[in-house]
């Protein structure tokens, strides 16, 4: 196949353009100095500022409250949306109005949600953050288990069945098991989104205590410090290997499941 | 094996049925209150009057429709279609390329290079814009090098790129999966009854990896059209997006119907164009 060369020039472009900010940040993360954008030597005393800021302490707790809290509702939920929409139904509707919330700008839930919550005048905190982002991370989950759900072969039910199971142990015995790599992978998916989503967020969250994502956002409106610099490299360092990890699990899993 | 699902008992239908309400009824219920109620409030708000501290009044009114036709509405919701097409078109000019010479790598640098270009966007978003306020700002990177004191930030054109670095991978994926579904011998065809490299491209190529390009550019200019941290962080206050004014009559005017209105707008916005990306990719 012929290949121009002058393609190469967007690819690496494209490359460059994509890591170039990545790299400086992580750079500057070391400076020695006050200033965020001129490297004067090396040192970790950022770091160790950064440890000892409670207010990224509370976020990151926060974070993560609120993430396990949405994963584990989307999970379950999605899953067995996911079940229900691909056994049960042939609604194009439901198929639509259940990935809806993945589709929307997160300003429009972010602005339906609060209407909502006002309107039956809930307390805004970390639950109700909680429950926005299950929202659209179960839109994910049921997404990811319905691909798996659709490759998967459905006479293995109807044997257990005929075999004379009830229809909870062949769902519990039977379906999940074979659904347990998109559910994993949903969870995932799930728990990810919510740690940096922003928005849905910063609209409900109320007057409480802030997730990570609203906590960097406030240092930044304040200023400019190689602080953030740090927490940005340990973030991306999280991110990083949760993706790569992530890579490997599935390659694991898809090998398991074509064995 | 289907010839054995007839026979079926007919209690087991009725145990189907049941089946398919446990399964349905907790996430449907869950869609229902907290996606459909909150859309429809969305919409009915915009007919009411505002409260005095946020909330609403429900006395029927057209005044936020008619504030939202006010010219210096109208030319913010023009400005960000106007910046949303524009990121989305140069999403378009880096990712075909780079989705181009990813499908054709070989197969273990294609995985290497496609988690390479997803792998930013699973960092923290805002982490990723205040990258660019380091590099752009008076005194960083891109200035020191160049040798000037140029003013990089806080423009429309830093708005763009903010929203084409947050949102170039969700260009690339859908391409790469449009353009390595290709056959290669529809190419090389082409090739052998005398196309040009430029003709294959255009008559071959690009008709059939439309919906590719048609998919990818919707994920681009949604969350771009709708943004506002974007705008706010790197747009500084001089360039207001309809994310923006979302954001401002929301949370500091406090004027929930107006804000309402505004979103309702933005949702047209994007129906129509779904509409119509549906429509070109049915006659792709």
């Amino acid at each position: 196949m012929r290949r121009s060369k002058i393609l190469y020039v967007p690819f690496w472009a494209t490359y460059v353009f994509l890591y170039l900010p990545i790299v400086v940040l992580v750079v500057m993360s070391f400076n020695s100095g006050k200033s965020a954008y001129t490297y004067e030597g090396f040192s970790l005393k950022w770091y160790g500022e950064l440890a000892a800021d409670e207010r990224v302490q509370t976020g990151v707790v926060n974070t993560l409250i609120v993430a396990a809290g949405s994963t584990a509702i989307a999970t379950v939920l999605g899953t067995l949306l996911a079940v229900g929409l691909v056994r049960h139904t042939r609604s194009k509707a439901l198929d639509a109005l259940a990935l809806m919330p993945a589709v929307l700008p997160d300003l429009v839930l972010a602005i339906g949600l609060l209407l909502f919550y006002g309107l039956i005048q809930m307390t805004l905190g970390l639950y109700s953050v909680m429950l926005s982002h299950a929202l659209f991370s179960m839109a994910f989950v049921a997404a990811v288990v319905r691909t798996r759900l659709v490759g998967a072969d459905s006479s293995l039910e109807e044997a257990s069945r005929d075999l004379g199971a009830g229809p909870v142990s062949t769902f519990v015995r039977i379906t999940l098991p074979q659904l347990t790599p998109g559910i994993v992978a949903g969870a995932l998916l799930a728990f990810t989104l919510s740690l940096d989503e922003f928005v849905i967020a910063f609209f409900t969250i109320g007057n409480a205590e802030p997730t990570l994502p609203i906590v960097i956002y406030s240092m930044i409106r304040f200023g400019v410090t190689p602080k953030i610099n740090a927490l940005a490299a340990i973030l991306l360092l999280v991110s990083f290997t949760a993706v790569i990890a992530g890579q490997r699990l599935t390659k694991i899993g898809e090998s398991r499941a074509q064995d | 094996m289907k010839s054995e699902v007839k026979t079926r008992p007919a209690s087991r239908s009725i145990g189907r049925r049941l089946g398919a309400f446990v399964l349905l009824s907790p996430g449907l219920t869950y869609l229902v209150v907290l996606l459909l109620v909150p859309l429809a409030l969305v919409l009915s708000y915009t007919v009411f009057r505002r409260g005095r501290f946020g909330g609403v009044v429900y006395e029927f009114t057209t005044e936020n429709f008619a504030r939202l036709v006010d010219p210096l509405y109208l030319d913010v919701l023009g400005g960000s279609l106007k910046i949303a097409a524009l990121t989305t078109v140069l999403a378009l000019l880096l990712g075909y390329p780079t989705a181009y010479l990813i499908a054709q790598l070989p197969r273990k640098w294609k995985t290497v290079a496609l988690v390479a270009v997803v792998l930013p966007f699973w960092t923290n978003f805002i982490i990723r814009i205040y990258a660019w306020i380091i590099l752009l700002s008076g005194p960083g990177l891109v200035n020191s090098v160049l040798g000037t004191e140029l003013e990089l930030l806080y423009k429309e054109s830093t708005i763009v790129v903010g929203l084409l670095y947050s949102y170039l991978p969700l260009m690339v994926l859908p391409l790469y999966a449009a353009i390595e579904r290709l056959d290669p011998q529809l190419r090389e065809a082409s090739a052998n009854l005398g196309a040009s490299g430029f003709t294959t491209f255009r008559k071959v190529t690009l008709p059939l990896t439309l919906p590719g390009v048609l998919t990818g550019s919707m994920f681009v200019f949604v969350p771009s059209f709708g943004n506002f941290v974007i705008p706010e962080l790197l747009g500084g206050s001089k360039t207001l997006m309809a994310g923006n004014v979302i954001r401002n009559e929301f949370l500091k005017a406090r004027d929930w119907p107006f804000a309402s209105t505004v979103t309702l707008a933005l949702i047209a916005v994007l129906v129509v164009l779904l509409l119509a990306q549906a429509w070109a990719a049915r006659r792709a």
